[in-house]
């Protein structure tokens, strides 16, 4: 088995870690207390090709794999960002990109995609309901036949990076759930744009990633052009699942990469920090474990996503791989920069040392975008054969 | 013009560096390696004479182990137009002494026809700061060190130098060797599409004995250590105190 990075690779990885450290943690901080888009750290991102790398060539990307992407997030994110910029990763090349990319019309593909590729786009994704969240299926968001398009009403919430993005890939129902056998039909995805008469959205208070609000999004009878749909009418449910596949990998990434600064942070304090005489707090094993134990729980979690990443360049399934990564990655990651903070001590609770935001980002991976308890509903009903608990 | 950018494989600058048991050297066995941060700056600097169209090609060359093809890589994918990888050791402990390296340049400015060498001004591994100085010498071709500003005005080259207590400008003639210095420019990083694009970029390899230079060492290398562990300070009240103790240590 082949574990070693090819030169290009190790090119992008370097290139990804220099954009990174031009955003340190210290910009991040700043970002998070002002709750600021890190619009200058994106566009250096989109500058340096990144964000299109694997998106199809002729529109403005590199056509390169899975792989490629999640070496290129978790470098960025270990670099100062910690696992919210991987959300923006989310957003752009996998929502907007993946869905234009494989299921949009060659007019969105020629349009938007190269724009996405430079930053001049953004997108968003609205699936989740108050009544509809690891159950998403029970989505009650409508859109009814008017003329060549439709009209969207309902309630969405929790949509990540709705003010700064021009498109919003809607998921809704196009057929009432009476009219149909199973409730994965019937559903269509649609993107359109976030600015538009009877779309309204307001932000939720949070814990952290603070640099991307999330919002209730309100569609009080929106029109939306017969041009606007996305893949197969009535059909989209699968399409959607999909284009969200990829999604746990760039998640992983992130995660992996936070978990990386968390461990970078905490040792170096455990060096420098004296307590008790001249010995350094990370000369005593009870200091070190934690921070040994989470380093192999990341590396063994990094290895998972990756398989899973090239499980699905080479077109194999790759969804308990890449839902174990994740699983493992949001545990291991929320537990180090916890730990990072126990070894600051009083320290740990300022926001000047980092641990505590990266602790607050790297916490809603452990329900979103899948919760854990899913995927290990997952885990038992595809890979052990079990009953279906639920 | 063809501007000719040699670039060296040394340990990453973020490293922490390890000197070796036998104290023989310092450890590079499985330590990250980068291109040499001042060469970084020569092949900025060239690719920008490039983009002004003061250059007709940028060429990257490196002296060393094979794994050296990564750095000039690095160098293609910042926008070099082709390198030449010149294998000179198998060992990656094994250091090319200056005056071998300037020895092969030389050849290699000759048999390129090379109008304009821009170097970095040392290796940030042994400090050297001596390998475009005997370029020059060799070539007998006009140099100019420890450049913060280059500007080619037809048949010369305007330099400032960074010297102690501030700046002083020259000219000489080309062809010319030009030493970079740390503030001569801030080098780019590779983009996705040009790392892609360097991939099917040319990379000549040679060896040493094509061009016929004995790279065996002339100079011993005595003993390596690591600097002294900085003592810990002491914090005083006020500066009559300060003043005394940097007395008593016989400082002042
Ligand atoms: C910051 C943030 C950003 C988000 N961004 C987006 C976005 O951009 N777009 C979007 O569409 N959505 C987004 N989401 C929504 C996210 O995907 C959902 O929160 C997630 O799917 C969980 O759904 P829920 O919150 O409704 O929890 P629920 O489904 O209500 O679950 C509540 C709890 O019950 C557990 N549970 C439920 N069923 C079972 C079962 N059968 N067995 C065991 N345990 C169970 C869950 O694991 C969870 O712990 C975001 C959420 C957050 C918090």
């Amino acid at each position: 088995m082949d574990f070693i990075l090819n030169e290009e690779q190790k090119l992008m990885i370097e290139t990804a870690r220099k954009v990174g450290e031009k955003f340190g943690p210290d910009y991040w901080r700043a970002l998070d207390a002002e709750k600021a888009f890190p619009t200058e750290c994106w566009q250096a991102i989109c500058d340096a090709g990144l964000t299109g790398a694997m998106l199809p060539e002729e529109f403005g990307g590199a056509g390169l794999g899975m792989v490629e992407v999640a070496l290129i997030i978790e470098e960025l994110c270990a670099a100062g960002a910690g696992a919210t910029l991987a959300q923006i990763f989310m957003l752009n090349p996998i929502f907007g990109g993946v869905s234009i990319a494989k299921y949009g019309t060659d007019k969105m593909r020629a349009e938007w995609l190269p724009k996405l590729c430079s930053g001049e786009m953004q997108f968003c994704m609205a699936l989740t309901e108050p009544d509809a969240g690891s159950n998403s299926l029970e989505l009650k968001t409508s859109a009814t036949v008017e003329g060549n398009g439709w009209r969207l009403n309902g309630q969405k919430i929790w949509i990540t990076g709705v003010p700064q993005s021009q498109k919003m890939l809607v998921v809704a129902r196009t057929t009432p759930v009476g009219q149909i056998e199973k409730k994965t039909q019937g559903i269509s995805l649609f993107m359109i744009d976030t600015k538009r008469e009877g779309l309204s959205h307001t932000a939720i208070d949070k814990l952290g990633t603070n640099t991307i609000p999330s919002s209730q999004v309100f569609f009080d009878n929106v029109l939306v052009q017969g041009d606007e749909l996305i893949g197969t009418l009535d059909k989209g449910w699968h399409q959607l699942l999909d284009v969200l596949n990829t999604e746990r990998i760039v998640t992983t990434a992130g995660l992996i990469g936070a978990g990386r600064l968390a461990l970078k942070l905490g040792a170096d304090y455990a060096n420098e920090r004296r307590v008790f005489g001249k010995t350094p707090i990370g000369a005593y094993q009870s200091v070190q474990f934690p921070l040994a134990q989470h380093w192999a729980e990341l590396e063994a979690a990094k290895l998972l996503n990756l398989k899973a990443a090239s499980f699905f360049d080479n077109g194999l399934p790759f969804g308990s791989e890449s839902n174990a990564a994740k699983l493992i990655a949001s545990q291991a990651a929320s537990a180090v920069a916890e730990r990072a903070m126990q070894i600051m001590g009083g320290m740990g609770f300022s926001k000047e040392m980092h641990a505590e935001r990266l602790w607050r980002d790297a916490r809603l991976f452990r329900f979103a975008p899948v919760s854990e308890e899913m995927i290990l509903n997952y885990i038992s009903m595809a890979n052990l054969g079990l009953p279906r608990s639920y | 013009m063809k501007v000719l950018v040699p670039v060296k494989r040394v340990i990453d600058y973020n490293v922490k560096v390890r000197v070796k048991s036998d104290g023989s050297g310092v450890d590079l066995a499985n330590v990250k390696m980068s291109m040499n941060p001042f060469d970084e700056i020569a092949v900025e600097e060239a690719i920008r004479l490039k983009e002004a169209g003061t250059a007709d090609e940028v060429i990257a060359v490196s002296i060393g182990v094979k794994q050296a093809q990564e750095t000039l890589r690095t160098a293609l994918a910042m926008g070099a137009d082709r390198a030449i990888l010149v294998v000179a050791a198998d060992d990656v402990h094994q250091d090319i002494e200056p005056l071998a390296v300037a020895k092969i340049l030389a050849k290699v400015v000759e048999e390129e026809g090379a109008g304009l060498v821009l170097a970095g001004k040392q290796a940030i591994d042994n400090d050297m700061n001596a390998t475009g100085q005997m370029l020059s010498a060799l070539l007998g071709w006009s140099q100019a060190t420890f450049a913060s500003d280059l500007k080619i005005e037809g048949e010369h080259a305007v330099v400032t130098r960074e010297v102690d207590g501030g700046l002083q400008t020259i000219k000489v003639k080309m062809p010319a060797i030009v030493t970079v210095d740390l503030r001569l420019n801030e080098p780019r990083y590779a983009s996705l599409p040009n790392i892609m694009k360097a991939k099917k970029k040319p990379l000549d390899e040679k060896t040493a004995a094509d061009y016929g230079i004995d790279v065996s060492p002339r100079l011993e290398v005595v003993k390596t250590s690591e600097p002294e562990t900085r003592q810990a300070g002491e914090i005083v009240p006020d500066v009559d105190t300060l003043v005394a103790k940097l007395k008593e240590k016989g400082i002042i």
